[in-house]
Parts: structure tokens; C-alpha cells; sequence
């Protein structure tokens, strides 16, 4: 067990160092460098700028040291919290990603709180009984969710909600402060979307369940029908689904680029984009890194989550 | 006794399937009486409906299966009106069953204690710690050693045959009147299903339960039943006494049941087996009147072909019935099958020569970044020694982990000898990959493989498959002349040549093992392994297969490595015999010697563990305890000495046994002194058959 | 078995049946996608012959409908999406021939849906420049698919190739191959999509890039595991034992076998294709205007005219890219459903 936490640790440690190099060469590249420039001195400014004069930037900004110091001193600064400074928002990164990664937490904390609840239980009644008249409206339901995008769910519920019944403001760029109602339609669109897929993985891992040679043993054995559900069934169609819900959040990175931006709601997803979009080049830079620390971290709970629920593993 | 109320009484029952295609019938008209303390075995090939029937008296058959007509009585009472509630209450306490796959019958997920301690709290409402005291102590009276800690177990932690043992015990915590067993050891090796048929035997004697055993295996409704049904089809086709039935059996498809089957006495030249021709019906395609007709020698037009046909009782015997129109008017004694004599082949020179193989593995525990760990070496095999001859029949038996796999991997070249040498001729090829061996030497070994289903690649036609080896082999290189060396070989194997545009899907079982076995002899090999080439075939299927490669090997002079865990066909169709068990040879030399003593002691619990469908044949019990011991932490010594029942302490566990010569090419792996294995008893001995032996089996 | 009821000649049937054969039904793909996609893709090089280019592959989208139609009758989930999907397919190749307003003219802003202006009426309005939306809608459909289609294609090339060779050959090709995977799987999708078109800049070629790299590992760790499952499979053993080269036993007898599951994750995965490409659009980093397109569409309308009344310039793409998806993932199921039924 322990052992194989250190063994995904050390992936984890190996893929973000590739992670780190290959944004750092990326970013590296002499496009991006005057495209630094361009922030720094103005589009005009490096028209107008000699080569020489080029030169003199680059050695005055410290960029004509050898690429691997610059690589190592780069990584040194990030441990520190010094991921550089935007030049669109003009203030340093760090601060600036916390913030923003605050905000789609509180967007992806409503997320799963409403998701998960609704997805499992709905999947697990429509696996119970395959076939069943429960099963295919639960089904279809999924599957028709699933089938529209996060860019049309968040039209469908702004076109109704906001923009016909007038109930929610349509956009959630939170100008006046905090405001609760500027939540729900990012919220729900997500949750949609996602409800579909965790819905049907739930219904598929229960179904297989149902089926297979020890639920018989259970019913054969002439214990009560909760019991077999509760105790034989529940924990084994469960660990399918407990996998899937942890990579969501990786997923969920990527959806709330399109909901954020549709609703102007100052997340991370909207800070990269603009970023990338801008040339804001530390910002995107640091805004992947962090994407791909969160998406890693939450591949080693699936992996270390599904070894401990699976005793097959566990002990093997 | 008869006055009694049966445990179970089944009355015309009808069981169908309902599926998109319609409905199929899967049981037809099927009546069983089942007295207290009595078992019963049901016994048939695959699809003949012999699990249904089992899963209809538990009231558990699906969505889509259903009962369509007939009463199904247990105690008297009709279970087809039970609410769902009553038919709770029943299950796992008055019929409990125990099923073919155990590791897949629990759940992996929960202690074994847990599951076990459920029958108890829910039938009877005991008390959670009693409960569990309950399974303890069950779980000791099944036999597994240290139950304690398999209370605390989760199923994957335990072998498979102490896991059926487990599914046994949960059977029996509840007093069950009646227990269903379903094919309760087809996944278990021989010598660990011979401790569990003990064990259901015991259950028997001592409880008093009614059993219904099913099974594809004569031999073991044999050794555990009283009355037996013979299913064909979704039919019972003969119902009667063990005794009368193995002895004085009046259906067709019975007696062709037992004709297919090697029996002691069963030889290859003199005694070759006699299959039933065709295949099994489909449920959908069955036949009018009678569905054995069209595989039948007794068919008569008009009288089998139309009509149902009922049971009948026979006379012969007691409460013994058949499903026949013709069993009077045939002339059993007679009519006996009987195939052509064949000459038998004289061996050859020396075609494949073994000496001091060694092949081990080694196993690092390393992670990607994490090296290090113990290095564990597994001996796959150690020091094999023997050699096949030109024409002649070499058998390798042993159970799983025995090392046979191994070795047919290091001939075929997919790995290499780790010491030693494998001569085909004069080349070793131990340490030759197969990717850098020519042509002709590939061409010359070829393999048939265990699986039918996957023997042949879907994706391509059977045809295309064969020609690929020809042309991979150099045998033919123009277009037609493959195609007409295609058809040949589709003609050895008594296929139609239409079958060579055909896909792999289109094919049954046997008809697949037939283009393995063409597939196997296209490139004229000198040496063929078969690898259980039959194993996975039902029983009428084997018999032409197992005859259909002998043909071949006897036309070719062909060298057969035939790697087998049946004794009973290796005693058939081998020249001479290798016993593995856990990488190394514990005895070898030729069919007679290896089937009389002296034996090595694992020779001889083998023997006694194969159950035999023959009433005069009497078996001397050898029974060896315990599982087999892991491949990567084999025994210092000789590795039976955990089971053996000769086991010298001291000795054994520590020094290699020495190689005991008997006569020229008989020899023995053992410690024990020669005077002791040669005053070794016969363990098969056949009774003489004028007088029908009264066995134990039969109820007083 | 099945006995046709309606009276429709047996010979048609029959014909239709003896066109089911691969070779047949590839032709008519090819029929159906040289044309489209040389259109979408060159369609300002072919000069005069742009008019003329998309008429053989009218016969062949509906001769492939009523073929899959038939195969698969017997889902009728399957045929649903099949209908949307090919509803789609049918709006590329016959879009310029179809009675329609130039989608790129501007002729009379915020027209509301069923108004007609100077005789020319707008079924769904016109847009904020005055384009008509139907038009546009439809016209819309052929740059999704086409490029959807090539990048979902390019990336399953990719991904089974490296699949096959990670699970066949094993042992350090199986370890590099994976390791790449993971790290291009630890990035959220669309984050890797705005990294990579912000590193190679905007374009159709750019956007298939970034689709295999995005989801050729997930195609990979897919075919890896069948591969790794089919290959202990005894007739792999047997070409193992007569001495095959391994690309011969990767390309002819592993390929043909893994294909099964890997067409219904492919159905899957041209709707996540759909998807991406629409919302890269949206974001304002994937096709570039003017030609009309479904994320375009929404990336205009949500920019000028969050209103009630206009909201049909929203509602229109999102319908359209919603239904093609759906149909995508529709058809995914009913092939699923009935691959597990035999």
C-alpha cells in the first residue's frame, strides 16, 4: 500500500518535471521572447527596436544565460512562489492564480456536492434492474445530458432562466461582490454535464454487478433483498464510479474554461485563457503547471482510492 | 423408503428461455423423484440443460427464463406458488447449492467470515458472535486447516479448492434437506477434486442429505450418486440405479456416450474409441420426434422422426425409463460398437531428445524508479530427460503449475533454455527463438492448441489460415497449388471443403479443433505437441477428435507430444508417459508400466483421484491432503513431500530424491527404498465381469 | 430468416444486401468523403469545379443511410442516431445546392425568425450583421464534421499504432510509450488545446494536431489493453510459433481484432471531437471567421445579443451541434448494445 503511494508519488514528481521542461522549452522558444518584449516595451517599442538593441533586452532581462540555468533558476523561483508577472492584470502571478483558483473551487465544491449525491443514486436504481422502466428513463436521461455540451447547456439555462423568466443575472462576473444567485447558472450547467457520464458509469458498474456469480450466491443464499443491494452489491459497483468521480475534477478543468468564459466568472479557466489570448505568457504558463498538479494529485487519489476499496488489491 | 415424501419431486417440467428470437425451449418434459438421503447425478454435455434445470429449483432463472409447464415439488409443496418471501426462507437453509466457479460464487469484497456468519443471523436469527462460531466450527468440519484465519479472509486469499470448501461450508451451516451441487470441481485440479468428492461422500454418509450432483463427468456421478439422469438436449432421455444404467443402459445416446469415453480397456489399436457422429442440436434447430435421431445408428424413419416421445419404463432394473421407441426390439449385447482394429506402429529412431532442460524465471519485484527487491527465481523446469520416437505417442501429465506449458513454449521457441539441451535431430534448439530458426525446422514442429475458441483468429477466413502456413513454410508457393493443398487438408480432417471461405464463427467447437489440428499437420511436421487438444470439447465431440488425430499421426508417422491432465486418455492413446509436478519429472516410462506398480507416490494418488465410468473397475483410495504448493517456494527436496503420504522426515524435504531404473526407460524420482515401491499394490484392478460387483455406492 | 412484408421487389433488397461488402461499402464512403472534405478543404482551387464537386456524393451519403439503416433496424437506438448523424452528413454535401440565402451576405440585421425582407424570407432570422441563420446553420455543419472527422481519424491512427506496439512488444516500448501518454493525459483537454494552438497558432491543421495529442493517449491506453488481452489468445500463439515477424502479427492478426470495441469509442469520440472543436471556436481560438460555424455563431450572438427576443441565435447552433452529438453518442450505444447481444 505504502508502497505503492511512493511509487505514484515518484511518477507524479517524474511527469511534473517533464511537465516543467517541456513548458519551459515551449515558452522558451524566440517567438515567445518577443512576444515577452512586446509586453514589456509595447508593440511599437520592438518594431522600432535594432537588433543590437534586441540583444541588449535579452542580456538586460537575463535571458542569454545558458537555457538550463535559466531552467533551474526558473524552477527555484516557482518553489518560492514566484511565477512572474502578468503583464495584462500588472501584478505578480502567484497571488493572482490563488485567487483565481479559489474561485473555481468554490464553483467545482458545488459542483460535486450536488452531483455526486443525484449521480449515484439515480445510477445505482437504474442498475439494479436492467431493463427495467426506471433504468431506461435514467438512461436516456444520461445519455441525452451527456449529448449536449457545457456551450449549449449554459445558452439552454441562460435563454430560460435569465434571459426568458429573468429569475438569475446572466452573467456571474460577480462586479457588485460575492453574490450566491451569479453561482447557480455555471453551477448547474456543470453539474449537468457531468451528471450524464457519472450516472451511466454508476448504472454500467451496478449492472455488471447484478449479474455476476456472487450477487446469485447472496440471493441464493435467502438473505433479504436490501441486504444483498446494501451489503454485497453497493461496495463492489461502487469502486468503478469513485475512480471516475476523482478524475472528473480533471475534466472539470477543462469545462470551466468554456462555462467561466461564457459567464464571465473570474476563475482559473477565464485567467488562462485571456492569458493565451494576450501572450500573457507567465500566466499561462503557471496556470497549466498548476492544472496539470491538480490533475495529477487527483489521478493518484483515483489510483490509491480504488487500491484501498478493492481488497483484491489490497492484500494481493 | 418409497413410502416416504420425496425431497423433491420434478413432474413434466417445462423450463424456456425468452429472447428476441422467440422462445426456446431449454428443459422439455422433465420428471425426477428425489427420496431423503438419497443423490442423485444429472448428467450432459453443454446445453443440455442440466444447470437450468438446477437454477429452476432454486426459483432463480433470470428475467428471461420462466417456467412453462409441469409442477416442481419440494416437500410436496408446489414451489412455483411460493411468494418471493417463502422462497427467501427456503434458499440457503432447506436447499442450499454450491457452484461450479468459486472464486467467482463470493464476494471479493467481504471477509469469508462475514459471508458465512449471513446464513446463521438470517435464517435462524442468531446472534452475530454466534454466528460466527457457527462458521468456525463448520469451516473445521470441511476440512480446512487454520479456519480462524480463513474467518478473516477474503476469498483471493485462499486457494480454489480451499474456496469451494468454503461454498461448501456456507451450504451446509443451515442443515440444508436438499444441496445442489453444479459441476462442483470441473475448475479444480484432479487431485484436488478427489479431496473434495471425499468430503461431499462424507456430507452424505453423515448428514443424510439429498444431493443432486450435476456434472458432464460420468466418472464422478459415479463415485457420488445412486440414481443417475442422462440429459441430451433439454431431454432426459434415460433415468434409472447407477448400477443399471452404467451396466444396462437402453437409450442410444447413452450407450454412445460410453463407447466415447476411454475406459480401462480402451486401447488404441486394439479397442479404439467409437464417437457419435455430428453435433449437438442447437435449441432452435432441433429435430421432430426424438432429438437424437439424426446422430442415432438405431434410426428408423417414420417411428423417431415424428411425434413427442415419452418415457417408458424398461423393466430392466428398477425404476429404470428410457426415452425411446426402440429400445425393445434392439438387441444390446449384439449391437455393441465396435470400430476397426488397426495395426500398431512400430517406433522409429530418436525424433526429439530432452537432456538436463533446465528453465527458470526471474521474477523482480521492481517498481519503475523503485529498483531493487528480492529476486525470486521460479523453476519452470528442472532437469527434464527423455526422448520421443518417429510415430510414436509421448504424454506429458501433470496438474497446473506442472511445468508442461513451459516446456512446449521452450520447443516452440517463444523462450529459451536456461541449462541443458532439446535436440530435434541433431540441433538444439533450446536456445534458437523461433525468429531465428528457418523455415523448415519451424515447419517441421507445429503445435494444436487447448482452446478451440481461440485457437483460429476470427478475423480471417479458415481457409486463409491454413494457406498462410504453407506459404509461410515454403510447401506450396503457387496460387492454385495452395488452394488445392487446402482442400486436401480440409479432406484429412473430414471437413467439406466449402468450409474454407468460412469464418471461424461459423464453426462449432470441434470443427475448430479440426482446422487446428489441419492447420497443425500443413507443413508436414515431424513432431506435433497437442496441448489437451480436447479438453474443451464435450464429451461425444472428443472421441472423433481424439480418433481424428491419431489417423493423422498414424498416416504421417508423426511424433505426438500430447500434454494431458487426463490420465484416462493418456492411458488411451500415449506409448509413453511423463509425470511432471512442479517443473520436474517424477516418473516416466512406457502406458503399462506408469498404469501398474511400482508408482512413484504421486503416480499413484493421480491414479486414484481419476474418477472411472465403469461399475467393475475398483479403485484403491489414495487420498493426499493439502493444495499444491507455490511455483515460486517449491519444497528443498522433492517437491511432493508436503503431500506425500511416504513422506521420510528428515530426508525429503531437504535432499533431491534419487532416479530409481526399473527396466529400460522406467524410472522413478523417490527416496523410498525399491523394495517398498515394488511391493506397491495395483491401484485400478478390474473385477471379473461375469459377476457385477456390488459397490458402496448403491443405498442399502 | 426475416420474410420482407412490404411489397417492395425482392430484387432491390437483394441488391442492397449484395452492396453490404467491405469493398462496396468503402467506395462509398470514399464517394462520399474525397468530395466533401476536397471541398471544405480547397474549395476556393477548384475554381469552376466547385459547383459540380459534391454532386456524386449526395447518392452516396443516402445509399449509405438505408444501408446501415437496415443493418442495424433491430436497435432502434442506433437508428436514431444514425438518422441525426446522417441528417447532418446530408446538409454538407448538399448545402450548396439547397435553395438557400448566401450565408456570408449581410442583407437586413436582427430579423426575427419567419420575417421577410425585399421577398426573401429568413425561416429563423437573420443575425446582428444581417446574415440569414438558417443558412448559416446549415452551412455551419460542413466545416465541424470534415475537420471533426480528420482529427478523430488522424488521432486513432496514432493512438493504434502506439497501442499496438505498447501492449505486443511490452517491456521498454510499453514503458516509454506509456509514460508520454501519462504526462499528456495529466493535462485537462482543453488546457492542452489552448497550449498547443497557442504554440503552433490558430488554423484547421493546428486543431487536428492538437486533437491526437489529446486524445491519442486515451486511443493508445485503449488499444493497449485489448492488445494485451488478445494477445495471450492461442492463435497469436500460433502465428508466435511458425516464426511470424511481429509487425505482421500486429498489422494482420491483432489489428482486425481490436477493431470491434475501438468503433463504438470512436463514435464516442467524434462527438467529443464535435465538442471540442465548436467550444475552441467559441473561445475564439479554433476556425476563423468569416465562413459560418456553429462556435462562431454563438461566439457572435452571445457577444451582441443577450436578449429574450434574439436568443434564437443562440438557441439555433446550440440545437444543431446538441442534435449531432446526440446522435453520435446514440449511435455509440446501440452499436454497444448490440455487439454485447451476440
Amino acid at each position: 500500500m505504502s508502497r505503492l503511494i511512493l511509487r505514484r508519488l515518484a511518477q507524479m514528481a517524474l511527469i511534473m518535471a517533464v511537465v516543467s521542461f517541456v513548458l519551459f522549452l515551449v515558452f522558451d522558444s524566440d517567438q515567445f521572447k518577443r512576444q515577452i518584449a512586446v509586453n514589456e516595451l509595447g508593440g511599437f517599442g520592438v518594431a522600432t527596436l535594432t537588433d543590437d538593441a534586441y540583444q541588449a533586452w535579452l542580456a538586460n532581462r537575463g535571458l542569454d544565460v545558458p537555457f538550463y540555468q535559466r531552467y533551474v533558476q526558473w524552477v527555484g523561483d516557482i518553489f518560492q512562489g514566484d511565477f512572474g508577472f502578468s503583464f495584462e492584470k500588472n501584478r505578480d502571478v502567484g497571488p493572482l492564480l490563488a485567487s483565481r483558483l479559489i474561485n473555481t473551487g468554490i464553483l467545482a465544491f458545488w459542483v460535486f456536492a450536488l452531483m455526486i449525491p443525484i449521480a449515484l443514486v439515480t445510477g445505482v436504481i437504474a442498475g439494479m434492474k436492467e431493463g427495467s422502466v426506471q433504468d431506461r428513463s435514467v438512461s436516456f436521461v444520461a445519455v441525452l445530458f451527456t449529448s449536449i455540451p457545457e456551450i449549449a447547456t449554459a445558452i439552454f439555462l441562460t435563454v430560460i432562466f435569465a434571459l426568458g423568466l429573468g429569475w438569475l443575472p446572466v452573467k456571474s462576473a460577480m462586479t457588485g461582490g460575492f453574490n450566491p444567485a451569479e453561482l447557480v447558472l455555471p453551477v448547474l450547467t456543470l453539474v449537468l454535464y457531468s451528471f450524464g457520464y457519472v450516472t451511466r458509469m454508476t448504472r454500467a458498474s451496478m449492472a455488471e454487478v447484478m449479474t455476476s456469480q456472487y450477487i446469485r450466491t447472496a440471493i441464493l443464499k435467502g438473505i433479504p433483498y436490501h441486504r444483498v443491494i446494501l451489503r454485497h452489491a453497493l461496495r463492489n459497483a461502487l469502486i468503478a464510479p469513485f475512480t471516475v468521480i476523482v478524475l472528473q475534477l480533471n475534466w472539470l478543468l477543462s469545462g470551466v474554461v468554456v462555462v467561466e468564459v461564457f459567464f464571465q466568472y473570474d476563475g482559473f479557466g477565464k485567467l488562462l485563457l485571456d492569458a493565451a489570448l494576450y501572450g500573457d505568457i507567465y500566466v499561462v504558463q503557471a496556470a497549466t503547471l498548476a492544472a496539470v498538479f491538480v490533475a495529477v494529485t487527483s489521478q493518484i487519489i483515483s489510483d490509491v482510492g480504488y487500491t484501498f476499496l478493492n481488497p483484491r488489491i489490497r492484500f494481493a | 423408503m418409497s413410502e416416504a415424501t420425496p425431497v423433491l419431486e420434478c413432474r413434466d417440467l417445462s423450463i424456456s428461455y425468452f429472447t428476441r428470437a422467440g422462445e426456446i425451449p431449454a428443459v422439455v418434459d422433465f420428471n425426477l423423484k428425489l427420496m431423503p438421503g438419497e443423490a442423485h447425478g444429472i448428467v450432459g454435455e453443454s446445453g443440455c440443460g442440466k444447470s437450468t434445470v438446477a437454477l429452476a429449483i432454486m426459483q432463480y432463472l433470470g428475467q428471461n427464463g420462466r417456467i412453462v409447464g409441469g409442477e416442481l415439488l419440494f416437500e410436496g409443496r408446489d414451489m412455483r406458488t411460493m411468494s418471493e418471501d417463502e422462497l427467501r426462507q427456503i434458499r440457503g437453509s432447506a436447499i442450499a447449492m454450491v457452484y461450479q466457479e468459486p472464486m467467482a460464487s463470493l464476494n471479493p469484497s467481504m471477509k469469508i467470515g462475514d459471508q458465512l456468519a449471513e446464513v446463521p443471523v438470517y435464517h435462524e436469527g442468531a446472534s452475530p458472535d454466534a454466528a460466527r462460531q457457527r462458521a468456525l466450527e463448520m469451516l473445521d468440519s470441511v476440512r480446512l486447516p487454520d479456519p480462524k484465519r480463513i474467518l478473516d479472509a477474503y476469498p483471493h486469499q485462499i486457494s480454489g479448492g480451499q474456496q469451494q470448501r468454503v461454498v461448501i461450508a456456507m451450504a451446509l451451516l443451515s442443515n440444508p434437506k436438499l444441496l445442489l451441487l453444479d459441476e462442483p470441481t470441473t475448475a479444480l485440479d484432479v487431485t484436488v477434486e478427489a479431496g473434495i468428492v471425499e468430503l461431499i461422500n462424507e456430507i452424505s454418509r453423515n448428514f443424510g442429505t439429498s444431493m443432486i450432483y450435476i456434472s458432464h463427468n460420468l466418472g464422478l456421478i459415479l463415485e457420488t450418486c445412486h440414481r443417475i439422469t442422462v440429459m441430451y438436449s433439454g431431454e432426459a432421455v434415460e433415468v434409472g440405479d447407477i448400477e443399471t444404467v452404467f451396466n444396462n443402459m437402453r437409450h442410444p445416446y447413452t450407450r454412445g456416450l460410453f463407447s466415447s469415453i476411454p475406459l480401462p480397456g480402451a486401447d488404441k489399436n486394439e479397442h479404439p474409441l467409437v464417437a457419435i457422429r455430428g453435433q449437438l442440436p442447437l435449441p432452435h434447430e432441433r429435430p421432430n420426434g426424438c432429438y437424437f435421431w439424426p446422430r442415432c445408428d438405431f434410426y428408423e424413419a417414420g417411428r423417431c422422426d415424428e411425434g413427442a416421445i415419452r418415457m417408458r419404463e424398461t423393466g430392466v432394473g428398477s425404476d429404470h425409463f428410457v426415452r425411446c421407441v426402440r429400445f425393445e426390439e434392439i438387441d444390446w449385447e449384439a449391437a455393441k460398437p465396435k470400430a476397426d482394429e488397426r495395426p500398431p506402429v512400430e517406433a522409429g529412431d530418436v525424433v526429439l531428445r530432452v537432456e538436463d532442460m533446465k528453465k527458470h524465471y526471474e521474477i523482480e519485484e521492481s517498481a519503475l524508479f523503485i529498483a531493487g527487491g528480492e529476486t525470486k527465481t521460479v523453476k519452470a523446469n528442472e532437469d527434464l530427460n527423455f526422448v520421443a520416437r518417429e510415430a510414436e505417442t509421448v504424454a506429458i501429465v501433470g496438474e497446473s503449475g506442472c511445468g508442461k506449458s513451459t516446456f512446449a513454449k521452450v520447443l516452440m521457441g517463444l523462450e529459451e533454455t536456461t541449462a541443458g539441451g532439446v535436440f530435434l535431430g541433431n540441433l538444439d534448439l533450446g536456445n534458437i527463438p523461433v525468429q531465428k530458426r528457418d523455415a523448415a525446422t519451424i515447419g517441421k514442429l507445429q503445435m494444436v492448441f487447448q482452446n478451440p475458441f481461440d485457437t483460429l483468429n476470427p478475423s480471417h477466413t479458415v481457409g486463409g489460415q491454413i494457406a498462410r502456413v504453407i506459404k509461410k513454410f515454403g510447401v506450396e508457393t503457387d496460387k492454385a497449388k495452395i488452394e488445392e493443398r487446402v482442400h486436401k487438408l480440409l479432406d484429412i480432417v473430414k471437413l467439406p471443403r466449402d468450409f474454407a471461405k468460412r469464418r471461424p464463427r461459423q464453426l462449432s467447437g470441434g470443427q475448430k479443433q479440426r482446422v487446428g489440428i489441419a492447420r497443425a499437420f500443413a507443413g508436414n511436421p515431424a513432431l506435433v505437441i497437442a496441448d489437451e487438444p480436447v479438453s474443451a470439447l464435450d464429451v461425444s465431440v472428443q472421441a472423433a477428435v481424439t480418433e481424428l488425430l491419431m489417423d493423422i499421426q498414424r498416416d504421417h508417422r508423426t511424433t505426438l507430444l500430447f500434454i494431458s491432465h487426463d490420465l484416462s486418455v493418456v492411458r488411451y492413446l500415449a506409448d509413453r508417459i511423463v509425470v511432471m509436478y512442479l517443473g520436474q519429472i517424477m516418473e516416466q516410462g512406457t502406458t503399462e508400466e506408469i498404469f501398474a506398480p511400482p508408482y512413484h507416490p504421486y503416480t499413484e494418488a493421480l491414479l486414484s483421484a481419476v474418477p472411472i465410468a465403469d461399475t467393475h473397475i475398483e479403485k484403491r483410495k489414495v487420498l493426499i491432503s493439502g493444495e499444491l504448493p507455490s511455483a515460486t517456494n517449491p519444497p528443498q527436496g522433492c517437491p511432493f513431500c508436503t503431500r506425500c503420504p511416504y513422506v521420510i522426515e528428515g530426508l525429503c524435504e531437504t535432499e533431491k530424491p534419487p532416479i530409481q531404473t526399473f527396466s529400460d526407460g522406467h524410472a522413478i524420482a523417490c527416496h523410498l527404498e525399491r523394495e517398498q515401491l515394488e511391493r506397491m499394490e495395483p491401484v485400478i484392478k478390474v473385477a471379473d465381469g461375469s459377476a457385477r460387483p456390488e459397490t458402496e455406492t448403491v443405498p442399502a | 430468416m426475416s420474410v420482407a412484408t412490404a411489397p417492395t421487389p425482392a430484387s432491390a433488397l437483394s441488391i442492397l444486401d449484395r452492396l453490404r461488402t467491405p469493398r462496396t461499402l468503402i467506395a462509398l464512403v470514399l464517394l462520399m468523403w474525397v468530395p466533401l472534405s476536397s471541398y471544405v478543404f480547397f474549395g476556393r482551387h477548384l475554381g469552376a469545379a466547385q459547383d459540380l464537386v459534391l454532386l456524386p456524393a449526395i447518392p452516396a451519403v443516402l445509399l449509405l443511410y438505408i444501408i446501415a439503416f437496415r443493418a442495424w433496424s433491430e436497435s432502434p437506438i442506433a437508428v436514431i442516431g444514425l438518422t441525426l448523424v446522417f441528417f447532418w452528413l446530408l446538409m454538407a454535401v448538399t448545402a450548396p445546392y439547397l435553395p438557400l440565402i448566401d450565408p456570408n451576405r449581410p442583407i437586413a440585421p436582427f430579423q426575427m425568425p419567419g420575417s421577410t425582407v425585399d421577398g426573401q424570407t429568413f425561416w429563423l432570422g437573420t443575425d446582428m450583421r444581417g446574415r440569414d441563420v438558417l443558412a448559416r446553420a446549415i452551412w455551419g455543419c460542413q466545416r465541424v464534421i470534415v475537420w471533426g472527422v480528420t482529427a478523430t481519424l488522424c488521432a486513432y491512427v496514432v493512438g493504434t499504432a502506439f497501442g499496438l506496439v505498447a501492449g505486443y512488444l511490452s517491456g521498454w516500448w510499453d514503458e516509454i510509450i506509456s509514460f508520454f501518454a501519462n504526462v499528456l493525459l495529466s493535462f485537462p483537454v482543453m488546457v492542452l488545446f489552448i497550449l498547443v494552438l497557442n504554440y503552433l497558432g490558430q488554423s484547421g491543421v493546428n486543431i487536428v494536431i492538437a486533437v491526437t495529442f489529446a486524445s491519442a493517449p486515451a486511443i493508445m491506453r485503449i488499444v493497449r489493453g485489448l492488445t494485451l488481452d488478445i494477445k495471450t489468445r492461442d492463435y497469436i500463439y500460433a502465428a508466435q510459433t511458425r516464426g511470424e515477424h511481429p509487425t505482421y502479427i500486429m498489422l494482420i492478426e491483432l489489428l482486425p481484432n481490436v477493431r470491434g470495441p475501438l468503433i463504438v469509442d470512436a463514435c464516442l469520440r467524434l462527438g467529443y471531437t464535435t465538442v471540442a472543436i465548436t467550444t475552441l471556436t467559441f473561445l475564439g481560438l479554433g476556425l476563423q471567421p468569416p465562413d459560418p460555424d456553429w462556435g462562431l455563431m454563438i461566439r457572435e450572438a452571445s457577444a451582441s445579443a443577450l436578449l429574450w427576443q434574439f436568443s434564437y441565435m443562440l438557441i439555433v447552433p446550440a440545437l444543431s451541434v446538441s442534435s449531432l452529438i446526440l446522435g453520435f453518442n446514440l449511435m455509440a450505444d446501440g452499436l454497444r448494445e448490440m455487439s454485447l447481444r451476440d
